[in-house]
């Protein structure tokens, strides 16, 4: 009877050390954004604990370095970042003073999830602010293409092997699974868009070169003049009239960005104002990498068929 | 191709209209046909050739993936730059002909030139103010109504796998000076972040502070009066931050061990009359987010040093004395995240303590200030300030002052500010004086503060 209450008591502590030691076998991921994030969590199952910095609902180049940050950054085993400067304002500091050695730039823990992507609008000749924040090193809204999430995924499963060799299997096989899946889901996003193709539309920031060049949109203009640069009213009236002038219908607004401008070249144009989120968590319904596809296409499907602007 | 082939085929023609035996013709025909065959096979296994190395270019530029299942493009070894031994230095067994340049790499070596900046910061007053004539730079006696008062080169990089190294160097209107320059060694065991170079202190918040960064034109009475001025506690030595782990909040201390020499050029703050007159920091910094928008910061400092006051100028052996500064200091951050390029607010308040000892005996003063500036739109921000402070050498005078302040940013990259200052000096008559600000930054993007 006494054997039996003392091992009673003893349950909680040993099942308390079994978790203790399942968790600490965990990968301990930390990505800059949600879309990352997302990914990671698709090829690192339960293997993994992954977490990130930025909300998908806020502007990822404007992002406090708070130091509950460093705290998180502190245990990471991996960080993945979205590179192309995109954390530039942000991340160095946080970086730093993360006492981490393994996720220092260059370390094996940083993985830059953009080395294997395609990425456009890079830019060529003499680079000045004139143009604005502009990234020298090309367009870091790279993820919005399926394909490219592909490749962020290899890189990130070959990363989560690099750590825990003995899971390499498992990584893999949820790799293959997730490529499976999203080459299926992304048939269907061209087949829906396919009718639409080649339809125009006008962008705030320019965050979406590469779901444009995917899935068959033509962006004729920006609201912004300049990357990082506020709308002034002479390039709103030049966008206006733009817009007239080819019969764009549709405005793509990021979930940050005041809607004032946007909503006024909508009432002059009779364009559709939509805020489409540019990554997972820009929206409640945006929970992972394919919800994101899924929403942003059906929402554009819906205002084209509206608006008719795809004729 | 086509045109190499046309060429070749008027060749090949030309050829046959001129032979005059039909046999010959033939053999010839033959020939060139076969010539022509091997120079099409070279010529599309060279197109091939510049085709791969092309693909590979582009993929490399536009940083796709690189073409599956190619076959890597024939390397050839780099060329090694040349030039000849100089006339009359061959013979005797020394070189001869050509000679390796072994600085051929040089262009190569940019890569790892540090990130460059420039910030420069122009600075005007209108208004009187007899007490201080230069409006920001208690104790100097220029009354210069426009300045470019700072202009702030930085050079940021990583050294090795185990630090970095950042620079900054500020040109003013009487010199240059080394403001910061330190290396950071990230990687050391025990969680321990140590610095090591010129450094400003980590005494409360506005000490550690750049002046492109702050919210105001100037810097608050208090920090003029008992913290050193715009130069504050900024000198050689060790710094030493680790975080306290705990499960509730970000705990940060910081020691830090300065040579001894801070403050105002003519009126320092710490001065040292012996080697072993070192003065000390330490900083506590416990941080704690309140929701996903708003966030509390509350610090406690401390720094001790010698003021250069000699106990006694008959005996200098005997050292100087001593001035100890006490500084508590409170921030709350509001920025929603969703809008956060829009509208933040940022409070903060910071007490200091001075007990300087002097010959006339000790001197207790108190300084303090509190500020809130509010964004109001992406470019737009307003802010006011309170101040009020003892002086170091003589607690019983006490200055008090109040400013109002808006900003304007054209873009993340430049800044143009306004500020009405009044204040309210012990000795002499009240000063209202209006001060204005332009900044630009050229280079590399550096980080928000925070």
């Amino acid at each position: 009877m006494k054997i039996a209450i003392r091992l009673a008591a003893l349950a909680p502590a040993i099942v308390f050390a079994a978790t203790a030691a399942f968790a600490q076998g965990k990968l301990n991921v930390v990505a800059t954004t949600e879309d990352l994030a997302s990914i990671g969590r698709e090829v690192g199952g339960d293997r993994i604990s992954i977490e990130a910095i930025a909300r998908g609902y806020q502007d990822p180049h404007f992002v406090e370095a708070k130091p509950s940050f460093i705290l998180k950054l502190m245990k990471a085993e991996v960080l993945i970042v979205v590179g192309k400067e995109l954390e530039i304002g942000w991340l160095p500091p946080l970086i730093q003073q993360s006492r981490n050695s393994k996720i220092q730039v260059g370390a094996d823990g940083y993985l830059d999830a953009s080395l294997s992507a395609r990425i456009l609008e890079i830019p060529t000749g003499q680079i000045t602010r004139a143009m604005g924040d502009v990234h020298p090193l090309g367009n870091p809204h790279y993820w919005l293409d399926p394909e490219n999430g592909k490749r962020i995924a290899k890189d990130i499963a070959d990363k989560f092997s690099q750590f825990r060799p003995n899971d390499r299997a498992y990584f893999e096989q949820r790799l293959a699974d997730f490529t499976t899946r999203l080459d299926a889901a992304e048939k269907g996003w061209l087949a829906k868009m396919a009718p639409y193709k080649g339809t125009k539309v006008a962008t705030y920031h320019r965050s979406f070169p590469n779901f444009a060049e995917r899935f068959g949109l033509d962006i004729m203009g920006y609201v912004e003049p300049r990357p990082g640069i506020p709308p002034s009213p002479q390039h709103t009236l030049d966008l206006i009239n733009e817009m007239k002038r080819q019969n764009v219908k549709i405005v793509l607004v990021e979930p940050y960005f005041d809607l004032k401008t946007p909503n006024a070249i909508g009432r002059d144009t009779g364009a559709i104002v939509l805020v489409m989120p540019p990554s997972v968590g820009g929206v409640k319904e945006v929970t992972d990498y394919f919800k994101l596809f899924d929403y942003d296409i059906n929402l554009l499907v819906d205002a084209i068929r509206k608006t008719g602007a795809g004729k | 191709m086509r045109p190499m082939r046309l060429v070749c085929a008027s060749v090949v023609a030309g050829g046959l209209v001129l032979e005059p035996s039909a046999a010959h013709a033939q053999d010839n025909a033959q020939s060139i046909q076969q010539q022509i065959d091997q120079l099409r096979r070279e010529f599309d296994a060279l197109k091939q050739q510049y085709d791969q190395r092309l693909t590979a270019l582009e993929a490399k530029l536009g940083g796709g993936p690189p073409p599956a299942a190619e076959t890597p493009p024939p390397v050839a070894a780099p060329a090694q730059p040349t030039a000849q031994v100089p006339p009359g230095a061959e013979g005797a067994g020394g070189p001869a002909g050509a000679l390796p340049v072994y600085g051929g790499a040089a262009a190569a070596s940019k890569i790892f030139n540090p990130d460059m900046a420039v910030i420069g910061d122009f600075l005007g007053a209108a208004g009187t103010n007899s007490v201080q004539p230069d409006p920001f730079a208690l104790g100097s006696n220029h009354p210069f109504p426009l300045q470019m008062h700072e202009s702030e080169a930085s050079f940021q990089a990583v050294v090795d796998p185990y630090a970095r190294a950042d620079f900054f160097l500020s040109f003013g209107e009487e010199g240059v000076s080394v403001e910061e320059g330190y290396v950071t060694f990230t990687s050391l065991p025990g969680g321990l972040l140590t610095r090591v170079g010129r450094m400003r202190a980590a005494f409360g918040k506005v000490n550690s502070l750049h002046n492109h960064v702050l919210p105001w034109t100037d810097r608050p009475i208090v920090n003029y009066n008992l913290v050193g001025g715009e130069d504050g506690i900024s000198d050689a030595g060790f710094s030493v931050a680790r975080l306290i782990p705990n499960p509730w909040l970000f705990l940060e201390a910081t020691g830090q061990v300065f040579r001894g020499d801070s403050g105002a050029e003519g009126s320092p703050l710490f001065q040292t009359t012996r080697r072993s007159e070192l003065s000390y920091v330490g900083h506590l910094r416990a941080y704690q987010d309140i929701t996903e928008n708003s966030n509390i910061d509350l610090g406690a400092s401390y720094s001790r040093g010698h003021n250069g006051l000699l106990f006694d100028s008959a005996s200098p052996d005997l050292g100087s004395r001593v001035t100890q500064l006490y500084g508590v200091d409170a921030t709350f951050r509001w920025r929603p995240l969703q809008r956060s390029i829009y509208h933040s607010f940022v409070g903060r308040t910071e007490w200091i303590w001075s007990r300087r000892d002097q010959e006339d005996g000790l001197q207790s003063g108190v300084g303090m200030y509190i500020s809130g500036d509010y964004q109001f739109g992406r470019r737009w921000f307003v802010g006011a300030r309170y101040d009020r402070s003892d002086r170091a050498t003589d607690a019983s005078l006490l200055d008090t002052g109040g400013s109002l302040v808006l900003t304007y940013w054209p873009s993340e990259f430049s800044q143009i500010r306004g500020q009405y200052r009044r204040t309210n000096y012990a000795l002499g008559s009240a000063a209202d004086e209006f001060l204005f600000q332009f900044q630009f930054s050229i280079g590399a993007h550096g980080a928000h503060p925070f």
